[in-house]
C-alpha cells in the first residue's frame, strides 16, 4: 500500500468525475418551483437591462448626429428645427462641477471627524443619523427645501429675478448646493469606510514617529484612500447626472443658459438654464412633447455618461456590490 | 493667511472638522424646519382631513392656482386622498414585487448562476441601479404607454369606463412595472451581501444533513438573512414612495383613483396619480401661497413617512435578532 | 502550607519551592448529571464488532492533480469506532469527507477508486441519500440560527416528503437529545435559540442533529478539538454508547483521544495507509516503522 516509487506508482489516476447528483425531478414541488422562478428572474434581470442598453442605443444613433452636441437649442415647431442640445450638456457638466465642489470638503471633512475623531459621541450619532436621512430623503423634497432657501431674502442675490423683480429661487447656484446634498452620501460612506478599513498599525507608527492626529490625516491615511474617496466622487457624479427633480425645481426650463447680472463668472451661478435630464422630461409627452427625437438623443449621451462612469466605479472601486449601489 | 500654512494643532483641527460636520446636521434640521413651517397652512386649515376624501382635487389645486396674493381661507381647503390612495397602490405594489424578484435574483447569483453568468450579472445589476430615472421614464411614455395603449386595452374595455376616465394605456400597471425594475437592484445588492457574509459552516452542515444546494440556502441561510431583506425592503419602500419623475411621465396624470370594482385588467390601466408626481407636476405654481402651502405639505407627508418607515424597519427586525450569531 | 525542606532538616542548601494542596489534586466534580466518572486507565469497553458497513477499495482522491489520499483500502463496521490518525496533511480529513461526498463541494477534486455503503456505490446514488445514511459532525459546532428543537427536527422535516407535525416529530427529537445526552441540560426550554448554548453543548447538539435521522454511519471530523477537557470528556462518553447502533469513524490529532476511543485505528501518513489495526495493536505493536516514531511522538 505504502510504496515510495513514483515511476511505479501503477494505481488508476484520478478523474473528476462527479458521483451522481440529486436530480431536480425528485425535488418537492415547492423547491422546483423556486428554482424556476430564480432562474427566471436572475435571466430576466440580465434581459431587461440589454433591453435597455440596446432599444436607448437604438433610438440614439438613429437620432443623435454629432453636431447636436455643439448646437445650441432653438425653439420652433418642426423637430428638426428644434436644434441642438449643448446648453443642456453644459447645464448637466456645470451643475455636477458645482454639486462635487460643495460636497467634497462637506463629505470627507465629516467622513474624518466621524472616523477619526468623534468626540463627543451623541454629536457622532446626529452627524451619521443626519447624513442617513439626507440619503433617505426623495430629490423633490430636496428640492423644495431649496425653493425655500433660495427664496428668503438674505440669498435672493444668488437667484434669478425676472424682469418684474419677482425671486423666482432658481438658480445654478441654487441647483448646485442642492445637488450636493444628493452627492453628499455616497462620498461620506465611502470616504469613512475606506478611513476604517485602514489598519491601525499605520496610524501607530505615524504616532511614534511623533507627527499629530492632523498630520497623520493629511500625508498618511487620506493618500491611501485615494481611491475609495474616487469611488466616492464617481458615485456623486453619478448620482447628479441623473438627478431631475431638483433641476425641474430649482433650475428653471430656459432653452439657453441665461445670465444674471455683469460680474462674468457669478453671472453665469446665478443665472437659469437646462440640464440633459430637464430637456429629456421637457421634450417628452410630460413635458412639452415637442421633440421626442430630440430627448432620445440627449437621453443616449446621459446613457452614455453613466456607463462611463459605472466602468470608472469598476475600474477604481473594490468590485463589490453594495460600496457602488 | 500665515497661520493656515502652519501645521495646525490637534485641537483646532479637531475642532474644525467638527464643526463642518455639524452644518450637515444643521442642513437636515433646517430642512425639517423650512418645509415643516411652509407645510402649517394646509395642516391649520384643514387639520389631518387633508389625507381624506371630499369634492374634486382637481378643482381644489386650480382654485390655488389662481389665488395668487393674500389668499382667503377657503383656497386652502384640501382633500388630498386620491394622491395618496395612488402612492399606497404604487408604492404597494412595487415593493411585495420587488422583494420576491430580489431575493429570488438574489439565490440565483448567488447559488445557481455558473460564473461566467455570475460575473455578467454584477455589472448588470450596477447599471440597472444608476440608469437616471427620467430614461426609464422615457422608455416607458414613448414605449410601454403606447403599447399598452394600443395592443393591450381593447376598445371595448375603454368603452366601458369611457364615461369616468379615458385609458389610454398610461397608468397603475406600466407605473408598477417599471417602479419594480426601478427598486430591484438596491434590494439585491443587500440581499446578495448579505448571503454572502453567512458563515459557510451552516451550508455545510446543511448539505451534510441530506439536503440539496438550494434547499439548503432556503432552509437556513435565507432564514438567517431576514433581517437584511426587511432593511432592503424599507430601503426600497423609501425610494419608491420619493419618486417623482418617472411617475409624472408614466402615470397618465390625473386625480382619478383606480378601483377594483372595474375588473382586474382595467383596474391597471386606469391612470392615477402620487404625492410626489403631482409636486413636479404643479411646480409652476409654486408662486401662488396657497398651492406652495399644499406642495409643502406633500413633502412633509412624505419626510415623515420615510421617519416611520426606518422606525418601522427597526421595529420589525427586533424579534427576528433572536436567533442571529450575535445574540 | 508545609516546606518539603523540613523534611530534610540541613540537608540540602538550595531552597525548595514549597508543595500546597490546589485544587485540580482534589477528585473531579462530575458536570453532567448521569455521565460516569471516567477513569483514564479503564480496561477496553467490550467489542460491539457487527456487519460491514462501509468497504473503502483502493480509493484515491486528488486536489487539482496534488494527491491527497492515494489508493487506501480497508473496510468499517458496525458497533467499532474507527479513529484515523496521522499528522497534519496526512489526508485523514479529506479521506472522511470523501465518505460522504463532501469533497465534491470543492470543484478541484478528483477521485478513483470506490467506496460501497452495504453493498451500494456512493457514487451512483444520489448525494442526498447518501448523506441521509452517512451523517457528519464537523470541528466547529454550527447549528444553525434556530431553536434547539428545530435544530434537532431539521433533518427529519427535510427528508421526509410531506412536512411533518410537531406532535410527530417531538419523540424523535427528545430520543436523539438523550442519545446525545444533552437532554437533560436543555428540556425545560427546547425553543430557546440553539446559538445561546455553550460550546460543548453546541457540539452535542450537532450531534444529535447528526443522530436523529438514524443514519448508518456517523463520520466525525475532530469533534473535541474546539472544546475544552470536560465537554470532550463528555463526548467521548457519548461516542462509546452510540457505537452500538452506528458505525463511528473519527478523525482525531489527539493520540490520548485515540487511545481512549477508539476499537480499530487507521494511521495515514502523506496520503498513504500505514497501518490498520486494533487499537491495542497499532499503540504497543506497531508493524510499520512509521507507525511506532508516530505513536511516540516522535513527529507530528
Amino acid at each position: 500500500m505504502s510504496v515510495y516509487a513514483p515511476d511505479l506508482d501503477t494505481r488508476p489516476r484520478p478523474s473528476s468525475g462527479r458521483g451522481r447528483r440529486s436530480s431536480p425531478w425528485t425535488w418537492r414541488w415547492g423547491d422546483r418551483l423556486v428554482l424556476l422562478c430564480a432562474w427566471a428572474a436572475g435571466l430576466g434581470l440580465c434581459l431587461i437591462a440589454a433591453a435597455i442598453v440596446l432599444y436607448m442605443g437604438y433610438r440614439g444613433i438613429e437620432y443623435l448626429r454629432p453636431g447636436l452636441l455643439f448646437a445650441r437649442p432653438a425653439i420652433s415647431t418642426s423637430q428638426s428645427h428644434t436644434g441642438g442640445i449643448l446648453d443642456p450638456l453644459i447645464g448637466t457638466l456645470l451643475l455636477t462641477a458645482i454639486g462635487i465642489a460643495l460636497a467634497f470638503p462637506l463629505a470627507v471633512a465629516s467622513a474624518i471627524w466621524i472616523a477619526e475623531y468623534g468626540r463627543p459621541s451623541w454629536l457622532a450619532r446626529i452627524v451619521e443619523s443626519s447624513i442617513e436621512i439626507v440619503a433617505g430623503t426623495p430629490d423633490i423634497v430636496l428640492a423644495l427645501f431649496g425653493v425655500a432657501i433660495f427664496q428668503l431674502g438674505i440669498l435672493a442675490p444668488l437667484s434669478f429675478r425676472a424682469e418684474g423683480g419677482g425671486v423666482y429661487g432658481r438658480s445654478f447656484i441654487a441647483a448646485g448646493a442642492m445637488m450636493s446634498l444628493i452627492a453628499l452620501p455616497p462620498l461620506f460612506v465611502a470616504t469613512r469606510d475606506g478611513l476604517r478599513a485602514v489598519p491601525t498599525h499605520m496610524r501607530e507608527a505615524a504616532f511614534a514617529l511623533g507627527k499629530t492626529r492632523i498630520a497623520t490625516i493629511r500625508r498618511v491615511l487620506l493618500p491611501s484612500v485615494r481611491s475609495n474617496i474616487a469611488t466616492g466622487v464617481t458615485l456623486g457624479v453619478s448620482r447628479i447626472i441623473g438627478d431631475t427633480a431638483i433641476v425641474v425645481l430649482l433650475l428653471g426650463k430656459t432653452l439657453h443658459i441665461e445670465t444674471q447680472g455683469s460680474v462674468p463668472a457669478i453671472n453665469l451661478l446665478r443665472g437659469t438654464g437646462s440640464t440633459l435630464t430637464s430637456y429629456v422630461y421637457d421634450n417628452s409627452p410630460a413635458g412639452e412633447g415637442a421633440a421626442p427625437q430630440k430627448a432620445y438623443a440627449a437621453a443616449f449621451v446621459l446613457l452614455l455618461f453613466v456607463l462611463a462612469l459605472n466602468l470608472l466605479v469598476d475600474k477604481i472601486g473594490s468590485g463589490s456590490l453594495t460600496s457602488s449601489v | 493667511m500665515k497661520w493656515l500654512r502652519k501645521p495646525w494643532p490637534d485641537h483646532r483641527a479637531e475642532r474644525t472638522l467638527g464643526a463642518v460636520s455639524l452644518l450637515v446636521g444643521v442642513v437636515v434640521l433646517g430642512m425639517i424646519a423650512f418645509v415643516g413651517v411652509r407645510a402649517w397652512p394646509i395642516f391649520a386649515h384643514n387639520g389631518l382631513s387633508w389625507l381624506g376624501s371630499g369634492g374634486s382635487l382637481q378643482t381644489q389645486l386650480a382654485n390655488m392656482q389662481a389665488t395668487s396674493v393674500n389668499p382667503p381661507a377657503a383656497a386652502f381647503h384640501l382633500r388630498a386622498w386620491p394622491l395618496v390612495y395612488g402612492t399606497l397602490l404604487s408604492t404597494g405594489f412595487a415593493v411585495v414585487l420587488g422583494v420576491a424578484i430580489a431575493v429570488l435574483s438574489s439565490i440565483f447569483i448567488v447559488e445557481l448562476a455558473p460564473a461566467r453568468l455570475r460575473r455578467v450579472a454584477i455589472p448588470v445589476i450596477r447599471l440597472l441601479a444608476s440608469v437616471p430615472s427620467v430614461i426609464y421614464g422615457l422608455i416607458g411614455v414613448l414605449v410601454f404607454v403606447p403599447f399598452v395603449g394600443n395592443h393591450l386595452i381593447t376598445a371595448s374595455q375603454k368603452a366601458s369606463v369611457q364615461s369616468t376616465v379615458e385609458l389610454t394605456g398610461a397608468g397603475l400597471g406600466v407605473v408598477v412595472v417599471i417602479l419594480t425594475v426601478m427598486i430591484t437592484p438596491i434590494m439585491i445588492a443587500l440581499i446578495c451581501e448579505a448571503l454572502l457574509s453567512t458563515p459557510r459552516s451552516w451550508r455545510e452542515g446543511a448539505v451534510a444533513l441530506g439536503l440539496n444546494p438550494l434547499r439548503a440556502v432556503l432552509a437556513v441561510t435565507l432564514r438567517a438573512i431576514r433581517p437584511a431583506i426587511v432593511a432592503a425592503a424599507v430601503l426600497a419602500t423609501a425610494r419608491a414612495l420619493g419618486e417623482a419623475v418617472m411617475i409624472s411621465m408614466a402615470s397618465g396624470g390625473s386625480f382619478f383613483t383606480p378601483s377594483l370594482s372595474h375588473g382586474v385588467p382595467i383596474f391597471l390601466f386606469e391612470p392615477f396619480r402620487t404625492l410626489a408626481s403631482a409636486i413636479i407636476d404643479f411646480n409652476e405654481g409654486i408662486g401662488a401661497p396657497a398651492l406652495s402651502a399644499t406642495l409643502y405639505a406633500f413633502a412633509a407627508l412624505l419626510l415623515f413617512s420615510a421617519f416611520v418607515l426606518s422606525i418601522a424597519g427597526y421595529l420589525i427586525k427586533l424579534p427576528l435578532r433572536k436567533y442571529q450569531v450575535r445574540a | 502550607m508545609h516546606f518539603v525542606a523540613d523534611k530534610f532538616d540541613g540537608e540540602y542548601e538550595h531552597s525548595v519551592p514549597p508543595v500546597r494542596t490546589i485544587v485540580l489534586d482534589r477528585p473531579p466534580v462530575p458536570v453532567a448529571p448521569g455521565v460516569r466518572e471516567r477513569n483514564p486507565l479503564r480496561e477496553p469497553l467490550p467489542s460491539t464488532t457487527g456487519p460491514e458497513r462501509l468497504s473503502l477499495r483502493e480509493i484515491s482522491i486528488d486536489y487539482g492533480g496534488v494527491p491527497a489520499v492515494k489508493s487506501v483500502t480497508m473496510s468499517i463496521h458496525q458497533g467499532e469506532v474507527l479513529a484515523l490518525i496521522g499528522p497534519s496533511g496526512c489526508g485523514k480529513t479529506t479521506l472522511l469527507r470523501t465518505l460522504n461526498r463532501l469533497t465534491e463541494l470543492t470543484p478541484s477534486a478528483a477521485r478513483a477508486g470506490e467506496v460501497l455503503l452495504d453493498g451500494d456505490d456512493i457514487h451512483q446514488l444520489p448525494d442526498t441519500t447518501l448523506r441521509a445514511r452517512v451523517a457528519m459532525v464537523f470541528q466547529q459546532p454550527n447549528p444553525f440560527p434556530m431553536s434547539i428543537f428545530d435544530n434537532v427536527a431539521f433533518a427529519l422535516r427535510e427528508q421526509s416528503r410531506k412536512r411533518p407535525r410537531r406532535r410527530e416529530i417531538e419523540p424523535l427529537v427528545i430520543d436523539a437529545l438523550r442519545r446525545a445526552g444533552l437532554y437533560e441540560e436543555v428540556r425545560d426550554d427546547l425553543d430557546r435559540p440553539a446559538l445561546r448554548l455553550s460550546g460543548g453543548q453546541q457540539q452535542r447538539l450537532c450531534i444529535a442533529r447528526a443522530i436523529a435521522p438514524r443514519p448508518e454511519v456517523l463520520l466525525m471530523d475532530e469533534p473535541c478539538s474546539a472544546l475544552d477537557p470536560i465537554s470532550t470528556g463528555v463526548i467521548e462518553e457519548l461516542i462509546g454508547e452510540l457505537r452500538r447502533d452506528l458505525a463511528v469513524v473519527i478523525v482525531t490529532h489527539n493520540l490520548a483521544q485515540a487511545r481512549r476511543v477508539a476499537d480499530k485505528v487507521a494511521f495515514m501518513y502523506l496520503g498513504d495507509l500505514v497501518e490498520y489495526g486494533t487499537t491495542a495493536d497499532v499503540f504497543s505493536q506497531p508493524r510499520a516503522a512509521r507507525t511506532r516514531d508516530y505513536v511516540r511522538g516522535a513527529f507530528g
